[in-house]
């Protein structure tokens, strides 16, 4: 392979997009190519650059409530569309929104409402996780090291928080912050997962334990679960697959020594 | 258009709610990225949500991210042809953006320390084909097929407009932009 043919390989071999044989053939050109090698390296660093999370634009609140289910139930009032350059298509598609609105039948009546104490728990979780993806907001404590968060808490909470590294799962712990949930404080964990903020909280519970439940709400995933006389909520915009890893291994950790 | 209103039935608003409303942040995300200020976005942003909306009947399973993510770029150059006459007739040629030499230089080990305003302006600066692959490829993690059923191009041009994206980047974050500048036609 010449190096013109692995410049543009070299990128789809860095997102993963190769077949085994092209991979392989990469590889070998990399061993006795140090220009390639060393352009690799600066496209992984760019990539770690791109990775920070404040590049990417969260929907503001004014489209985020537009879009919210309250406002495709009839009981909100009207949706006020927002747009500069209301064109004429758009109109039509914005009367359409609102014949439907006004016409909604029956079946809308229906959607369930959450009232009750443990659907209000989640509601609570999500919207601290939201709040807490707010600039300056996410961490008290800034430490990738277990041996620094845990301690933190101490004299801030009457209880003593699991707190566990996972980087070694693909989970690194960034910090912790102190939080308040359903009339609690709270201990709050925050991992990642590439670019996915998770926030785990916990504080001691009555029962000591129970079966795990999962949420969703938007595009977030929420899980709760009991042991060890701790309650657990775990809440992130990562899929649901990869938050329930992500208990998996928190739970799986308690018994076997951290890895760091 | 107001008679299609008995086509879209109780279980496809229940749907929509399901499907598309959990992706507003990354329609969001191209708009802003695509688009030049927030106000544009914004506009973007709910334009395609009620285009989505809208045409919501039309879509049969599959991604409901790509299908959303396609809506919002169709949407964004659609509304900047209306608007935008001066910079509407922005044309973008691969061979034009070819890519230049760039052997590893001394200044590329500043790439270290890339700092995140810098990262920006550099990302804001890309021509809008380049700027949106890799915006769905490094924001939105999509993959090559995903980009290209997003962008309507072949795998092929999007993997060449990702080395290009990145090439550009990179010299645009180590000082080498003006010579690959010149050949803009902005």
């Amino acid at each position: 392979m010449m190096c013109n043919d692995a410049r543009l390989l070299l990128h789809a071999y860095l997102d993963d997009e190769l077949d085994a044989a092209q991979s392989v053939a990469i590889t070998r050109h990399m061993q006795n190519c140090p220009a390639c090698t060393a352009r690799y390296a600066e496209y992984t660093q760019l990539r770690k650059g791109l990775a920070q999370a404040s590049l990417y634009r969260r929907a503001p609140d004014a489209l985020r409530k537009q879009w919210s289910s309250e406002m495709l139930s009839p009981r909100a009032a009207m949706p006020a569309v927002q747009v500069r350059r209301l064109s004429v298509p758009l109109a039509m598609a914005a009367g359409f929104v609102a014949a439907l609105l006004l016409a909604a039948p029956l079946w809308f009546y229906g959607l369930p409402y959450r009232s009750d104490d443990a659907t209000r728990l989640v509601d609570d979780a999500i919207s601290s996780h939201i709040r807490s993806m707010q600039p300056q907001h996410l961490m008290d404590v800034v430490s990738t090291d277990q041996h620094t968060v845990k301690p933190w808490f101490a004299g801030k909470l009457d209880f003593s928080p699991h707190v566990k590294d996972l980087a070694g799962e693909g989970f690194p712990l960034v910090g912790g912050r102190l939080d308040a949930l359903g009339g609690h404080n709270v201990a709050a964990l925050i991992y990642k997962r590439r670019l996915h903020v998770i926030n785990l909280y916990q504080w001691p519970a009555s029962s000591t334990a129970s079966d795990q439940e999962t949420t969703q709400w938007h595009g977030y995933t929420v899980i709760r679960w009991t042991s060890d006389r701790m309650r657990f909520v775990a809440v992130s915009d990562a899929n649901e697959d990869e938050l329930k890893q992500f208990v998996l291994a928190f739970q799986n950790d308690t018994a076997a020594p951290p890895t760091r | 258009m107001p008679s299609d209103i008995h086509a879209i039935s109780s279980s496809q608003n229940a749907r929509f709610e399901a499907c598309v409303l959990p992706h507003l942040d990354a329609a969001y995300n191209l708009a802003r990225w695509l688009a030049h200020d927030d106000a544009d976005a914004q506009d973007v942003a709910q334009e395609a949500m009620l285009r989505a909306f809208r045409y919501f009947h039309s879509f049969h399973g599959g991604d409901a991210r790509v299908w959303l993510l396609a809506i919002v770029r169709n949407t964004f150059y659609s509304l900047r042809t209306k608007t935008g006459p001066e910079n509407a007739h922005e044309t973008f040629d691969d061979d034009v953006h070819a890519p230049t030499d760039e052997a590893p230089s001394p200044e590329a080990r500043a790439l270290l320390a890339i700092d995140v305003s810098a990262l920006q302006t550099a990302l804001q600066n890309l021509p809008h084909p380049l700027r949106e692959a890799l915006v769905l490829r490094e924001l939105e993690e999509c993959s090559y097929k995903e980009i290209a059923s997003i962008t309507g191009q072949k795998i092929g041009t999007v993997m060449s407009r990702l080395a290009r994206a990145r090439e550009r980047l990179k010299a645009e974050l180590t000082g080498h932009s003006t010579e690959a500048r010149r050949h803009d036609v902005q």
